[in-house]
């Protein structure tokens, strides 16, 4: 592991952000904490599918079916009459061993067949979620027991759970970044045979990074079911947050720290201050959101070299011109 | 009662190969999964509908002009759009062209609205040795099958046919013997949405239409193509006749609920166990 200065930096600013937004937690209302708390769910996700799509560069799609899956674990665990906090482990086992299981098959293919075998896993949770009546009550839905007490402190205690949760990501993610395994990871996105030929154990890598998102996507579904203590098959599975956390990802910067978190952010104040106004225009928002990244941010917020960018735009246009062709 | 579950999924299973045999040729040539197909089957629908319940026209004058319609929303997104970043990593053309059908069906329903819209045409049925069989599904299917070997013999013996094929095969080398290859892509995609058109048109006289209904769509498309190997033409019509019938058998035996996670988890076997495809060739990345 390899922490020079500016990674020091990083994790100081990280850390900080994180225990201002911790204190911050006793100050706000209810609605503020309600967005604080959709927020670092949001980063979690972004953070836990950063491992998987940023670093080692699979094009995953299939988040939600994690975060699905924990919101399951979490609801019938608790209706089993077992403790939030032990449901929420029993969750993180489950999304990281479905994830181990479900990586030894999907982790073969490459490419588009990766890409398509991640949605199907999310069709697949949310059909069977939806047909098997017995388990999760079906379409209908399933209540979560209510935690006990006045809704400010639940609100509160929700607020710091998921911003710890954030927390923990977010050190996964500069341990990752700056550790052998992340080398190893970035090396198998730049060539998978290159990388297995430096002597990487390529299937172990790729697998223990799928755990590893799969973990964060799950314990964040399962702190997002106890919180709104009723979770039906079309929100715990659904296709357009799979999407959205790829493109909040893509937004902040693929494979970088800080990415996940500010494409979060920026997708959070926008959800609230634009969508808001525009209900019927929802979806066409976000396409157009995700149009305008990719025609014009493509390394995203921490990925563009926004200097040199500046530097050719500061650049006369007559100049370009008159450069030899090549 | 087998013999018409079978025939039904047969039946079903000519229009998903109409449905997929855009899809698939876009994969296959551009190597773009188009999450915008399932978009461009509704609007292909909704264009028929709106043609023949307002306007007034004949069926058989608005589904051609629908089909030439879509082909040029095709080959305008291709070549504005999708032509910038045709050589990007997966995750980025996937992307925008969900990011393109999010705004297609978000714009579908705030024109069109979510209410299930259909032709319903009737023209009898037809009974044969105890089965019941509506005329309009017979005839739908056998348009969707004609369009399909239509495409499927003009790939093969036109000259245009083959500049697609020679693309598919090595853009390089194609666009050294002096294939303009975005002029093709372009053309790819123009086919493409023409299929799905079609595809829409034929769904209309059969099912009622919603805009929701893009997701099941394009659900279809994955599963076929992936049944029938990459970017395969043949591959598509194999695979959405066994798609039909594996959901007639599936409705059969687990009831229907249960239809479609079968197509689906179909799929994840065929996909880990041989990822080629049932006629697919290897090398198709």
């Amino acid at each position: 592991m390899i922490f020079d200065r500016p990674a020091i930096i990083k994790l100081v600013v990280g850390v900080a952000l994180f225990m201002g937004a911790a204190i911050a937690g006793g100050l706000l209302d209810n609605y503020q904490l309600q967005v604080g708390t959709s927020l670092a769910m949001l980063s979690v996700l972004c953070m836990g599918w950063n491992i998987t799509g940023g670093y080692m560069g699979y094009p995953m799609l299939g988040m939600a079916a994690f975060f699905g899956l924990g919101c399951y674990i979490d609801a019938i665990a608790q209706v089993a009459g077992i403790p939030v906090v032990a449901a929420w482990l029993l969750a993180t086992a489950g999304g990281a061993l479905t994830a181990a299981l479900l990586g030894l098959a999907l982790l073969r293919l490459k490419g588009h067949y990766f890409a398509i075998g991640t949605i199907a896993i999310v069709e697949v949770l949310r059909e069977v979620s939806n047909n098997w009546e017995s388990l999760t009550g079906g379409a209908v839905g399933l209540n979560v027991p209510i935690l006990q007490g006045d809704p400010e402190t639940v609100g509160r205690f929700f607020y710091l759970a998921m911003a710890s949760l954030a927390l923990l990501a977010f050190l996964i993610t500069i341990v990752i970044d700056r550790s052998r395994f992340g080398f190893g990871l970035r090396c198998i996105r730049q060539n998978e045979q290159a990388a297995s030929m430096v002597g990487i154990d390529v299937f172990r890598y790729k697998v223990a990074a799928f755990m590893l998102s799969g973990a964060l996507g799950s314990t964040a579904g399962a702190v997002y079911a106890s919180m709104v203590a009723f979770i039906e098959p079309k929100d715990a599975f659904s296709l357009i947050m799979t999407i959205e956390v790829a493109v909040m990802t893509m937004l902040g910067g693929m494979g970088t720290i800080f990415g996940p978190l500010a494409g979060a952010v920026f997708f959070v104040v926008l959800r609230e201050f634009v969508w808001a106004n525009f209900i019927n225009w929802h979806s066409g928002i976000l396409g157009l959101i995700v149009v305008i990244v990719i025609y014009f941010v493509p390394g995203g917020l921490f990925g563009t070299n926004w200097k040199a960018l500046f530097r050719r735009a500061a650049r006369p246009r007559a100049s370009v011109r008159s450069q030899p062709a090549l | 009662m087998l013999a018409q579950y079978v025939v039904n999924g047969l039946l079903m299973g000519g229009l998903y190969a109409c449905l997929a045999v855009g899809f698939a040729l876009v994969w296959g040539v551009l190597n773009i999964v188009n999450m915008l197909h399932g978009s461009m089957v509704v609007l292909g629908a909704y264009f028929c509908l709106v043609g023949v319940q307002q306007l007034g026209l004949p069926l058989y004058a608005v589904a051609p002009a629908v089909c030439i319609v879509l082909f040029a929303f095709g080959y305008v997104i291709q070549r504005g759009l999708l032509n910038r970043v045709i050589t990007q990593p997966i995750l980025i053309t996937l992307t925008l062209t969900f990011g393109l059908e999010l705004i297609v069906n978000n714009v579908i329903l705030n024109v069109f609205s979510a209410t299930p819209r259909s032709l319903a045409v009737n023209l009898g049925t037809l009974d044969v040795w105890g089965m019941r069989i509506p005329m309009v599904r017979i005839v739908g299917m056998l348009v969707a099958v004609f369009l399909t070997l239509l495409l499927y013999w003009l790939l093969r013996h036109s000259k245009m046919g083959r500049a697609i094929i020679a693309v598919r095969m090595d853009r390089h080398a194609a666009a050294l013997m002096g294939i303009r290859i975005p002029q093709i892509y372009a053309l790819t995609f123009g086919i493409g949405a023409l299929m799905a058109g079609a595809a829409g048109c034929a769904m209309a006289l059969i099912y009622p239409v919603t805009p929701m209904m893009s997701g099941v769509f394009l659900g279809k498309a994955f599963v076929i193509c992936v049944l029938g190997g990459l970017g395969s033409v043949p591959g598509a019509i194999i695979g959405g006749l066994v798609l039909g019938l594996v959901e007639g058998l599936g409705t059969l035996t687990l009831g229907p609920q249960w239809a479609t996670s079968v197509g689906f988890i179909l799929m994840m076997a065929v996909i880990i166990v041989f990822p080629s495809g049932i006629a697919g060739k290897k090398g198709y990345e």
